[in-house]
């Protein structure tokens, strides 16, 4: 058997594929958060907690209305986007002339609201979502068992991903977004309705937030905490990867994934650390994050 | 404003009664049993307000109102935060007259409550936390643990999956006290059966949801038994993870700690086949289902288990306690208190008789049951099947192995 660094390679491999699932869940979050901060200016804190929201209304929907998992991943995401969207109409909007700081607060304190009415109607234990049946079972790889779900949300993660940055990047929607962002009056002289394309993009940041919610589901219980174990780890995400950058936090949340599961089997202790320990280096190194342009 | 002679002369005479009635209803003032747990994280359902609930059913049942005695039941949350949990014992001493205090989970913050009891000489009857360091090198003598311990638990479930079989153990363990405590609990027990152990991951608490990579470690080793040294929502997202990966297949899991509510959150297609302890079950005769028709309707959501009845079960022994010390006396000393708890039998029809031990050990029965199939379970919350009962007085750690310092051995 191949050894690496005293680890058999097999496990190794194992891990590596792990951490890259993982960071599937990193990369659509920071995701979210980066097209929210690049566009409204707000760190969104509320991130973790409309993912969790994502959870639950894939189980509401199961549960209450019978509505499987494939249809649960395209409406759960409508819902929970047109609760965001009503969020930034109601509260959100009224924020954006002032420092980020009373935006990060403000999301703060909606972050721990919902999840204390969540977890005040549905207790904390959690609760079952199946994994649907046509993606249950496991590839027998040689050197692991993958789970045909952990595989699945890999791939859904990639495309969202990818598709959200195409967007961005390369149409001419995303082309108004990153001028309006730029320089919204002038954007707003040319006839295009700003405050409009702001609310949707917080409504399709959210909705990523929500996807993930979705896909998370299978995976982990159902629960009002799940977004804060998230959160924390993500917002470094977005700091390692540079505030704003559409490709860099796709980019560093999958890198981070990886490293994060190499951690794990070096030494597991300090694998919820590690994550914070690279944003220090970077923050010194680089304090602009590792995509980020300079101001 | 002009005051009449009148109205003066009624300020003066309420002002110079007032600290009269004060003092008088100081003297008749109620016996407080605080409740402390988790009634907003990880440990909720397990403990919470069902915890609350079933203390004052045990008040109702005992029928303190018709005997004349007065006592009442407060609570708060500690959010498994040690110095939270010790600022607001300190408060509950000190100013609201608080004489028991009731449940506490989470191992570290029970730990650091033994000091402070001490100190006020109260009565601490804890039913909530596992480690059984409690009745052992952190022992005190105002001091009650009730249901289970770390020792208990992996006597019942690991002394179990050995004699089946399962001689060989990989640990998942939750990185602070009571996980090392467990481990190293089960560990003992697992060598003197002539198995061993294979390797352990200790992951960070309560920052881990993903187990993956520590189930593929635990798969490459080789061991027959998956032992989770962990709790509430990590071990349900273990089981999880793990029946994913197929692990339920390859491996068997032991479920170290675990509760009915966690086989509730869990669903019985994924949780089916364990094997875990609990040293009460709504279900098990008579008794526990009246007990469970009395609270539900107060807890709608959450059924009793085990630490539930125990809270029920410790205030019902305590309110014995004070109809036959007196309230005055009750009040005056913890020690006494305890003493005289130890010394009278306790019976009740949620765990029958059992006796609690001079180091604080309540000496109650352990069951080992194994989670039904979907297709055995009949009605909501019907999830066990009991397959071994071992006695209180030989699942407990032996008195003298418990190096607690005011036994005499």
């Amino acid at each position: 058997m191949i050894m690496i660094f005293g680890i058999p390679g097999p496990l190794l491999f194992g891990q590596l594929l792990l951490g890259l699932i993982n960071g599937a869940f990193y990369a659509m979050l920071s995701l979210g958060l980066a097209v929210i901060f690049g566009m409204l200016n707000i760190i969104n804190f509320a991130h973790g907690a409309l993912f969790m929201m994502g959870a639950f209304a894939s189980w509401m929907l199961l549960d209450y209305a019978g509505i499987g998992y494939f249809p649960a991943l395209i409406l759960a995401p409508l819902l929970v986007g047109a609760f965001g969207i009503f969020l930034e109409k109601t509260i959100i909007s009224r924020l954006y002339k002032l420092d980020h700081l009373y935006g990060l607060l403000l999301t703060f304190g909606l972050s721990l609201v919902i999840e204390g009415l969540f977890r005040n109607a549905y207790g904390s234990s959690g609760l079952p979502y199946r994994i649907p049946a046509i993606l249950q079972g496991a590839f027998n790889l040689g050197f692991m068992y993958l789970p045909i779900y952990r595989g699945w949300v890999v791939v859904a993660a990639l495309v969202v991903c990818i598709s959200t940055w195409a967007i961005i990047e390369k149409t001419s929607l995303g082309a108004t977004l990153r001028a309006a962002t730029e320089n919204a009056p002038l954007v707003q002289a040319f006839g295009v309705n700003v405050p409009r394309l702001i609310t949707l993009t917080y409504g399709g940041g959210v909705a990523l937030a929500a996807f993930a919610g979705v896909l998370a589901a299978p995976i982990y219980s159902v629960n009002p905490n799940m977004g804060t174990n998230f959160i924390n780890t993500v917002f470094a995400v977005v700091v390692i990867g540079g505030m704003g950058s559409i490709m860099g936090s796709i980019l560093t949340g999958f890198g981070l994934g990886v490293v994060e599961g190499l951690c794990k089997v070096f030494y597991p202790q300090a694998s919820a650390t590690v994550v914070f320990v690279v944003m220090v280096i970077v923050l010194l190194v680089r304090p602009r994050g590792l995509f980020g342009k300079a101001a | 404003m002009l005051l009449t002679r009148r109205s003066a002369l009624t300020t003066v005479a309420a002002a110079t009664t007032l600290p009269l009635i004060r003092r008088a209803r100081a003297q008749g003032a109620p016996i407080r049993i605080g409740v402390m747990n988790d009634q907003s994280g990880p440990y909720t359902n397990t403990t919470g307000v069902t915890s609350v609930v079933c203390a004052k059913q045990a008040l109702e049942d005992f029928g303190v109102a018709t005997k004349g005695m007065n006592v009442e039941v407060i609570s708060a949350d500690h959010q498994n935060k040690p110095d939270l949990a010790v600022s607001i014992a300190r408060q509950w001493f000190d100013r609201d007259g608080v004489d028991v205090l009731l449940d506490v989970p989470t191992s570290s913050v029970a730990l650091a409550l033994q000091s402070v009891v001490r100190e006020k000489n109260k009565v601490y009857l804890n039913v909530g936390a596992a480690t059984s360091a409690l009745t052992g090198s952190q022992c005190s003598p105002n001091f009650i643990h009730w249901t289970y311990d770390t020792y208990m638990l992996s006597k019942s479930t690991g002394g179990a999956m050995v004699k089946a079989g399962g001689d060989t153990w990989f640990f998942m363990t939750a990185d602070y006290a009571f996980g090392k405590q467990l481990q190293s609990d089960t560990s003992d027990l697992i060598v003197k059966a002539g198995g061993k152990v294979l390797g352990s991951a200790l992951y960070p608490f309560p920052e881990t949801t993903d187990f993956s990579s520590f189930l593929v470690q635990a798969q490459a080793s080789g061991a027959k038994v998956l032992g989770l040294a962990n709790a509430g929502g990590d071990t349900i997202n273990s089981i999880k993870q793990a029946a994913e990966f197929g692990i339920n297949k390859s491996m068997k899991i032991a479920g170290l700690l675990m509760f009915v509510n966690d086989v509730h959150a869990l669903g019985l297609d994924i949780a089916q086949g364990l094997n875990l302890t609990e040293s009460f079950y709504w279900d098990m005769n008579e008794g526990t289902r009246a007990f469970t028709k009395r609270v539900l309707p107060k807890t709608p959501k959450n059924y009793p288990n085990s630490i539930h009845a125990g809270c029920y079960s410790a205030t019902l022994h305590y309110l014995k306690t004070v109809a036959d010390m007196g309230a005055v006396e009750v009040r005056k000393d913890g020690v006494a208190t305890v003493n005289r708890m130890k010394a009278m039998p306790v019976e009740d029809e949620l765990f029958g008789k059992s006796k609690i031990r001079e180091d604080g050990r309540n000496l109650v029965p352990a069951y080992l049951f194994e989670v039904k199939k979907p297709s055995e379970s009949k009605g909501p919350w019907d999830y066990y099947n009991l397959k071994v009962t071992t006695s209180g007085e030989d699942v407990y750690r032996p008195l003298a192995d418990g190096h607690c310092s005011f036994v005499k051995t």
